[in-house]
């Protein structure tokens, strides 16, 4: 550290992947891996390798999200430590073999970035999730991407949460970062979308290839949704859901949700209100994928984060 | 001249012929939790068409129920180990057919939910089916245009699940993802089909519903993807301008697709048509990403369900 003032020195970020496919039928990312397998120029930078790589290939084959299990959940130490035995589901396999390629998770070998490309159905425009809030490198990239892409909106999702936090594909890597861009239905490749994900991609590896050129990034503030608690569709006690959400909730991702606001609509038109205390900020608003999760969105909230200054490590 | 048409005495809504189109699905169980009591003016039977793809909420497990209602199909031997929705679609038409028989229900409603900016459709084949055609009439919604769409197919090759009936049409209500309900979507499903009821109930007391003009679109071709001529694979997406333009009309030179390279793809066709289906997530597998329809006005005689003696 600079007497001067606090500087992080950092490693280089010498190997990234993009990861597309994770789940088979969000097609944003799959097609723009496949895209980068055939000709790779649009994602060459100095001084780093980008491995563009489908994560998931039976389940993108057969367009669903997964085969046996979310892959996106399987990168648990039990699944990553289980003998190679005959019956594995499918995503504990592949998640082994990712494990292999890109990590060991947790270990000086493992690549330094992957970037994880998703869809939602929710209205949550381009959104790029963070999984540790003291990660400076992510920080700053995270800062980058957002002033490089203005005016056009990146809101930032923090999941640090003790319980609901989850065992991600890109968790292999020494720096994990979700994209997430919507709406999107499953299945569709929306063309503002597929474009909005590929810009993101680029100012993420300009980023890491002036960081690796040796730029230094001054200390920086992020403003970050922290994620608080999952919300569940009213059941009936055969677990069926007895609500939709709310006409004025749907879509409103992001947008302040206050006590006494429209939650639910149920299917025989009656209102349920959301009962919360304090003000939250709601996200994965019906995401389709969460319906079997027990989760109708994700309340959140705000707070800023700071980064020092960073620059890469001399040797 | 008033045109005398029998009673629509029996109806039949049907809902999950896709299992993954949840506004039906929804509906449908919501009507299956009310017990009839006998004091309903129609008579309605509500179907889950296919429960095994509901229950995985996938569109469906072996093959397109929606596919399955040609007369091949429905004439096909079929046995244990033919595909579930073949199965499927001969129960179904054993109990709301025979279809082209005189014991088929009167009128068969199927709901159906699309990713394409639809609005609410009624998808039949026939263009001077007067009960039809009456019900689009009726169907005024403040929540979402209300259209009219011909496939101008033959009755034998007739596929889908709404031609067993003796009128029938597809509901069909965008845009919603698969594997979603949105509640706007749900309520317009809700409406449309409250509102066919109603219209039944007063033709089958003698009401004269007056004629007057419908738009009819009718299906000319689908259009595929931009494809790698050696991979299949797609090239390009739906073009901006076109997404979310259902039913806005295209003309030649009109942006279509977006290709990965950055190269614009335009309609080359001499006619300007009406697109609809933009970009269903369904039908990339089928290879269609828009279809084009011609509209026109199509008169309605004015009608009223005959006496019966």
């Amino acid at each position: 550290m600079s007497s001067r003032t606090n500087i992080s020195c950092l490693q280089e970020a010498k190997r990234v992947a993009i990861f597309g496919g994770t789940h088979g039928n969000e097609m944003s990312g799959i097609t723009l891996v496949n895209m980068w397998i055939q000709n790779s120029a649009e994602i060459e930078r100095n001084g780093l390798v980008v491995k563009p790589f489908i994560s998931n290939p039976r389940a993108v084959e057969k367009c669903t999200r997964y085969i046996d299990t979310d892959l996106n959940r399987a990168f648990t130490p039990e699944n990553l430590s289980a003998p190679d035995v005959e019956g594995l589901p499918y995503e504990v396999q592949r998640a082994k073999e990712i494990n292999r390629m890109f990590g060991p998770k947790g270990s000086s070998d493992a690549y330094d970035a992957i970037f994880d490309l998703h869809n939602t159905t929710s209205n949550m425009g381009s959104t790029l999730i963070l999984e540790s809030s003291t990660d400076l490198f992510n920080l700053q990239m995270v800062h980058y991407i957002k002033k490089a892409m203005v005016p056009h909106t990146c809101s930032v999702l923090l999941n640090e949460h003790p319980q609901l936090k989850y065992s991600t594909t890109r968790s292999v890597a020494k720096h994990p970062i979700g994209l997430e861009v919507g709406p999107q239905p499953q299945g569709v490749l929306r063309s503002n979308v597929f474009e909005s994900m590929r810009t993101i991609l680029k100012h993420a590896l300009d980023f890491i290839e002036l960081f690796n050129s040796g730029v230094e990034f001054p200390p920086c503030t992020v403003d970050v949704f922290r994620v608080q608690e999952r919300m569940d569709y009213p059941r009936d006690t055969n677990g069926n859901i007895t609500a939709m959400v709310h006409p004025h909730l749907q879509d409103c991702d992001w947008e302040p949700l206050n006590r006494g606001d429209p939650m639910f609509l149920t299917f025989d038109g009656r209102t349920v209100l959301y009962e919360g205390a304090n003000t939250v900020y709601p996200t994965f608003i019906n995401e389709a994928a969460y319906y079997e999760k027990q989760q109708a969105f994700m309340t959140t909230c705000r707070e800023i984060l700071a980064a020092y200054a960073i620059r890469k490590a001399c040797k | 001249s008033v045109v005398a048409m029998p009673t629509v005495s029996r109806v039949a809504v049907c809902g999950g012929t896709h299992g993954n189109e949840l506004a039906g699905i929804y509906l449908v169980r919501e009507m299956l939790k009310k017990r009839a009591d006998g004091t309903e003016p129609v008579s309605v039977v509500t179907v889950m068409s296919n429960p095994r793809a509901a229950q995985l909420c996938v569109r469906y497990v072996e093959t397109d129920l929606n596919r399955c209602f040609t007369r091949a199909a429905l004439s096909a031997p079929v046995s244990e180990t033919s595909p579930y929705e073949m199965i499927r679609s001969q129960e179904l038409n054993a109990l709301l057919g025979p279809k082209a028989s005189a014991q088929a229900v009167d009128l068969l409603c199927d709901l159906h939910n699309t990713t394409a900016n639809t609005g609410l459709c009624l998808i039949t084949y026939s263009d001077r089916d007067w009960i039809c055609l009456h019900i689009c009439k009726h169907l005024e919604m403040a929540s979402t245009p209300v259209r009219y769409v011909h496939f101008d197919i033959p009755l034998n090759e007739a596929y889908s699940l709404d031609s067993v009936g003796k009128h029938g049409f597809a509901m069909e209500i965008g845009p919603q993802p698969h594997g979603v309900v949105r509640s706007v979507i749900f309520s317009a499903m809700q409406e449309g089909v409250q509102l066919m009821m109603d219209w039944i109930c007063q033709f089958n007391s003698g009401t004269l519903f007056e004629g007057g003009w419908v738009d009819v679109y009718t299906m000319v071709k689908n259009i595929d993807y931009p494809r790698d001529s050696e991979t299949h694979v797609i090239t390009a997406a739906v073009h901006p301008n076109l997404q979310d333009r259902d039913f806005c009309l295209l003309h030649p030179g009109d942006p279509m697709f977006l290709c990965f390279s950055g190269e614009t793809l335009r309609y080359r066709g001499k006619e300007a048509l009406y697109p609809f289906f933009i970009n269903e997530g369904a039908y990339y597998e089928k290879g269609v990403a828009l279809s084009l329809a011609r509209k026109r006005r199509v008169q309605i005689p004015s009608v009223r369900s005959e006496t019966l003696r």
